[in-house]
């Protein structure tokens, strides 16, 4: 099959590798990059397991053809830690509120939290509701993972 | 000490970093990938199967079909083995099946270089049936003529419960009692763990090396020696981290069949990943289970004889079978005493559905809507405040079961309704929504649950554990007791910390259970693991610090009663002074040219006892009757599971397990064609598991009265959650409007028509 | 892995025409949403694609000289919400945009997209509908306006010739002046969802807000193809702002539907929402307009 080289930013670096042109951005990520938090859950874009950001915006990868990903800024749950391996407060946030459990949905929701409190805006919690809505989790209630979020974007907004 | 503090998990930084690597991400790129046909017919038989064109597609290393099959049948349940022949699970599984049993059967495989290549070949082959007719319904199953699944269960009949406790005809006979009936339904539903069953395989060594995401690595290797007829040794099953499992994965699922696709492959590397589609239909489910409850109670609200009536729809398999709906037979007579007469009549028959298996809580989510259903209605009958009746009838403190020997210690029921009243101020709700009119209306519901902790008596509970001290005083601890998402490790290394005497940053869980290393045991199931795990680990323990003590009594002469291991540090224990750090004794003791030693403590330790669990769900609806729509406004479940091990895990898991309540009572529920037995709704858009916007806020509190069989007074958590939240949704319904609804979920579609029925619409 | 033969990426619209015109049997892919999923399926198994996902030119949102809307078909559910020229003349358009699917699917999917799959449940299809919305259809013969009422021509079939493509949605003026909108959706989940019954109302107010000059109505679901309810506008227009009027409408637009019974829904009930979607949107509506009842 026809592969074709696709240039792109992945978590800050700009990398380039040949990809069969029929691979999804979830193979790409996975497989060539070995960026493995982002995970497989339905692969038709119900699930959020596999969510990444692509210039700012969350997108299911399972459903972005790994050839859309030329010239974009990409980034996974790996490009989190802080340069010494510290945590980010939203991680931390999922760590202290108890929002993980099996921790197969965690990698997506926490790149929509980052996508949500990175709009420096503060929401209600039925907002917030509404900007995770995107990824289903059978562990949790979401409620600890609501929690998570909520808090981390009010200590953002020094009100917490 | 850190039994009862909520400490971190210690898991949780490598999930929230990636690190966590679950079967998937430890696959090598290399594995060739086995993909299923499944049948498309509800029931028939297999003529022929052309695999020449899948054949001849670039990439299908292999076409393995029903025909190649060995004809050797298995069992699929996670139960532990029973060395007598009569308590084995069904052996009714063969790895591909010529006779198809429901639509989505496993019928052949292509092996191939990659998945498109593994697609083009399923698409590729011709499969031909004998087709034979088809029952979907649980009690058209059992009528004479109606179609047979398997040879020896006449009229599809796998398993029956009835007993019978006083003289229900003669009690019913009493002068002025009031008799209220109602069939109850309810749906099949999957367990939708985020992560998809998947499992690969390899020959090393002479052995086939199984990597699976499974809940139940001892007894999948049991049942792969069983399917592939290997000496169980031969097998080795390694359990990663898990994308949860809920009961799904308490089954072999498809590992027997990954097992033998490497065989056939010369013992190559090779990966089954299953779809989301697939794991809805050809995985397990939850048995949809219709009751029939008659109760006859005197005015005054006392309940003198209930008689119920339980058809469990099986599917096609057996898997855990009867067991699920022997379950709920047992709590009916259980939950609330009858005074004179209690009587029941239960079936697990075969269907030409998805076999249904092991689902968070067995059986008593089910009954639960069934019972507490029943519950509501009698007290609307009799006038009376359905707690009250509750009250009045429910199981009373110092009841003792005759079979499990459980007892009602304390007074669990009350103090959890209690505290789940307070919150909803639900008395006082109660009243005034049932004078409600208008189209918009609020209700308040409860519900009351029972439940078991772990199998014993029906069947074995043992859990072995070994425990390693390394040269800085750190224990590694090898259970086979599994981290499924619930949080099993971290309160493992809780336990393990205060009873060896070491703080817990210095005890490491293995979290992979690997059978080659791993010691026996039958991981998560049954609510078990904490109970379970609690006695082995204070019982191994102890025994490692035993030894500790007596190699610090030879180091420093004093007698081992006299030391004791607080926090790490080896203690004179009248005085409390500093002896040894634990460091310094294990290294000491490793490295003794006099009297070498590494500390390990290992073995089996087996309980004969259970313990029951309780508690209650109230839950505030607001109801749109014109929409048939219903909004959750609050919602609270309340447990008495004995002393919290790490309270912020407990109150997660019961958010967890309220979350699946939502969904079984509002949501979700498998649908079927009835004229051909084709799933409708496999997957997660048709198919309606709960999002953020369909939950409101949950809230978990606790009763905590220490669990006098546990030595860390601990008992089941994990699946009771979810048992009340569907019969109390109903109830709030009631409450709302009037208009009781006997089945789950409780969809528009559902309301639409009971709201059409009652003249609301 | 997607089991496709082949992908074009379309560099402008021209190159679209051409490629469609070279691989005639190939199938557009705009955002993926809908085409990668029957994909997946095994629906589309082995079909050559051609992209449409570089064609930024069609992502805008303008207004032409004429003051019509002008939307790039490309133009994503989220960028809809967000546009500023739609928030000001129709917002309707993108609150509808904002119930489809979640978060990450309004990302990617397309207002183009939503409509030229032909898809009856597609959100914001109605919104489109009862704005007389016009569409500019670009192939080899060039470029073609028709109404989208002409553009459905059953389930899944709409009026793309071969070599033709969708390069904008036009909301004329007069749809939307002194116009105002509201969208129900009516699902089984508040989010991740399909409509069961989607309502899309708008009215223009007398200038004392007393009397509806003028509603427009439509549904996706309730029919084959997304709809208006002709003789309900017919009968609320002129009519004044009154409960009898949102009765009214309530019945009138069982007159105009024609919901059929499947597993996912039976055509009685859909009516029941149908009903009572229109009596709600149109208070709504009405109330957005500065209507008092």
């Amino acid at each position: 099959m026809e592969k074709k080289l696709v240039k792109c930013n992945i978590n800050g670096k700009d990398v380039e590798t040949y990809v069969d042109v029929r691979a999804s951005l979830t193979d790409m990520l996975r497989n060539d990059y070995r960026l493995t938090s982002v995970k497989k859950g339905c692969e038709v874009g119900e699930c959020g397991a596999c969510n990444v950001i692509i210039d700012g915006e969350c997108y299911n990868s399972c459903i972005y053809l790994a050839v859309w990903a030329e010239g974009k800024h990409i980034r996974t749950l790996e490009s989190l830690l802080g340069p010494n391996g510290e945590l980010s407060d939203i991680q931390q946030a999922f760590v202290d509120e108890a929002a993980v459990q099996c921790g197969f949905c965690t990698p997506g929701f926490i790149m929509t939290s980052v996508e949500i409190l990175e709009s420096g805006k503060e929401y209600t919690r039925d907002e917030l509701r509404k900007r995770l809505s995107g990824h289903l989790c059978r562990c949790t209630g979401y409620e600890n993972i609501i929690n998570a979020v909520e808090n981390t974007m009010k200590k953002r907004l020094g009100k917490a | 000490m850190v039994v009862g503090k909520s400490v971190k998990r210690v898991d949780a930084i490598d999930k929230v970093t990636g690190k966590a690597r679950y079967t998937d991400d430890l696959a090598d790129k290399s594995a060739l990938i086995v993909k299923i046909y499944h049948s498309t017919i509800a029931h028939g038989m297999v003529t022929s199967i052309d695999t020449s064109a899948a054949e001849a597609i670039p990439g299908v290393v292999k076409v393995l079909t029903c025909f190649d099959v060995p004809d050797r049948p298995f069992p699929t349940a996670g139960h532990p083995w029973s060395i007598d022949p009569h308590h084995q699970d069904v052996a009714d599984r063969l790895l591909l099946n010529k006779h198809v049993r429901y639509y989505g059967d496993d019928v052949a495989v292509v092996i191939a270089e990659d998945e498109v290549a593994a697609d083009q070949g399923l698409r590729a082959l011709k499969v031909e049936y004998e087709e034979l007719p088809f029952v979907l319904d649980v009690q058209e199953a059992m009528k004479d003529g109606a179609p047979q699944l398997h040879e020896n269960f006449k009229n599809n009949i796998l398993g029956r419960t009835n007993y019978e406790i006083g003289n229900f005809e003669e009690a019913i006979q009493e002068p002025g009692l009031v008799k209220i009936e109602g069939w109850y339904n309810t749906p099949v539903v999957q367990h939708c763990h985020i992560e998809n069953h998947i499992c690969y395989a390899e020959e090393q060594a002479g052995k086939i090396v199984i990597v699976s995401s499974t809940q139940i690595p001892h007894i999948v290797r049991r049942i792969c020696g069983q399917a592939l007829g290997l000496p169980w040794g031969s097998v080795r099953l390694i359990k990663p981290y898990i994308g949860g499992g809920f009961g799904n994965k308490q089954d072999a699922l498809y590992e027997p069949l990954c097992g033998y696709c490497c065989q056939m492959v010369g013992g190559r590397l090779v990966k089954l990943d299953v779809s989301r589609e697939e794991t809805f239909i050809s995985n397990r489910v939850r048995h949809a289970i219709r009751y029939h409850i008659v109760t006859y109670a005197r005015p005054d609200g006392r309940f003198v004889a209930r008689q119920m009536e339980a058809y469990s729809n099986q599917g096609g398999y057996a898997s855990h079978g009867h067991g699920i709906c022997a379950k709920g037979a047992g709590a009916f007579k259980q939950i609330y005493v009858d005074e004179k007469a209690t009587k029941v009549d239960a079936y697990t028959v075969f269907t030409n559905l998805p076999a249904a298996g092991a689902m968070r809580a067995y059986g008593i989510p089910q009954v639960s809507f069934a019972i507490e259903s029943s519950v509501e209605d009698a007290a609307k009958v009799l006038g009376i405040d359905s707690i009250k009746l509750r009250e009045m009838n429910m199981m009373p403190v110092g009841y003792v079961d005759a079979f499990s020997k459980n007892c009602n210690y304390f007074d669990s029921l009350n103090q959890c309704i209690a505290k789940g009243k307070a919150y909803l101020d639900y008395d006082r709700l109660h009243a005034e929504y049932a004078k409600q009119t208008g189209p918009i209306r609020r209700g308040v519901g409860m519900a009351i649950f029972w439940y078991n902790t772990a199998v014993w008596p029906i069947a074995l509970e043992a859990s072995s554990c070994r425990m390693l001290m390394n040269q800085d005083g750190s224990v590694q601890l090898h259970i086979c007791e599994t981290e499924i998402g619930q949080g099993a490790d971290t309160v493992f290394a809780q336990m393990v910390a205060d009873t060896v005497g070491i703080p817990m940053e210095k005890v490491h869980v293995v979290s992979t259970q690997d059978t080659d290393i791993t010691p026996f045991g039958t991981s998560a199931y049954a609510s078990r693991q904490t109970y379970v795990a609690g006695f082995a680990i204070h019982n191994i323990g102890t025994q490692l610090k035993n030894k500790l003590l007596n190699y610090a009594s030879y180091l420093t002469g004093k007698p081992s009663e006299e030391i004791d291991i607080v926090e790490g540090r080896v203690v004179d224990k009248s005085s409390g002074e500093l002896l040894m750090s634990i460091e310094e004794l294990a290294t000491t003791a490793l490295y003794s040219t006099e009297q070498a030693e590494q500390f390990s403590a290992e073995g089996t330790t087996q309980i004969k006892s259970n313990a029951y669990s309780f508690g209650c769900g109230f839950v505030e609806v607001e109801v749109d009757i014109p929409m048939c729509k219903v909004k959750l406004l609050r919602m609270i479940n309340v447990h008495d599971c004995g002393r919290l091990i790490n309270p912020q895990l407990a109150e997660a898991q019961v958010h967890g397990g309220m979350s699946m309540a939502i969904g079984y009572g509002m949501g979700e529920q498998l649908l079927f064609d009835p004229k051909t037995g084709r799933p409708l709704n496999n997957n997660l858009l048709d198919y309606k598991l709960s999002t953020t916007m369909d939950h409101c806020d949950l809230k978990a509190e606790f009763v905590e009265n220490f669990e006098p069989t546990s030595p860390f007074g601990t008992k089941a958590l994990g699946e009771p959650p979810a048992c009340p939240g569907a019969p109390a949704i109903r109830n709030a319904i009631l409450n709302a409007t009037g208009v009781a609804v006997n089945q789950t979920p409780m969809t528009p579609h559902i309301l639409f028509e009971r709201f059409k029925e009652e003249g609301l619409l | 892995m997607y089991d496709f033969s082949a992908l074009y990426e379309a560099t402008s619209v021209q190159n679209a025409v051409e490629l469609m015109q070279a691989h005639p049997s190939a199938v557009l892919i705009a955002g993926g949403s809908d085409v990668l999923i029957k994909m997946r399926e095994g629906k589309l198994a082995g079909t050559e694609l051609i992209s449409l996902y570089k064609l930024d030119e069609l992502r805008e949102v303008t207004m032409d000289p004429d003051g019509a809307l002008r939307i790039g078909p490309m133009t994503s559910f989220s960028h809809a919400t967000k546009s500023p020229l739609l928030q000001q003349y129709m917002p309707v358009l993108g609150e509808a945009a904002d119930t489809v699917g979640g978060p990450q699917l309004r990302n990617i999917g397309t207002l183009g997209g939503n409509i030229c799959n032909g898809v009856t449940s597609a959100d914001t299809a109605s919104s489109q509908v009862a704005y007389d919305a016009m569409l500019e259809i670009t192939g080899p013969a060039g470029m073609r306006k028709i109404s989208i009422h002409d553009f459905y021509k059953g389930v899944g079939k709409v009026d793309l010739q071969p070599g033709e493509l969708l390069t904008a949605i036009l909301i004329p003026k007069e749809s939307y002046e002194n116009c105002y909108g509201y969208y129900i959706k009516y699902a089984m989940r508040n989010a991740m969802d399909i409509a069961t019954i989607g309502c899309s109302v708008n009215v223009v107010l007398s200038a004392d807000k007393k009397t509806i000059e003028r509603m427009r109505i439509s549904y996706g679901v309730a029919g084959p193809v997304p709809m208006r309810a002709r003789s309900a506008e017919a009968a609320v227009n002129g009519q004044p702002v009154s409960e009898a009027t949102i009765e009214l409408v309530g019945n009138a637009v069982l007159n105009d539907v024609n919901p059929r019974t499947s597993w996912r829904a039976s055509a009685d009930f859909r009516k029941q929402i149908i009903s009572e979607t229109a009596r709600r949107g149109l208070r709504a509506a009405v109330e957005r307009a500065g209507g008092v009842f």
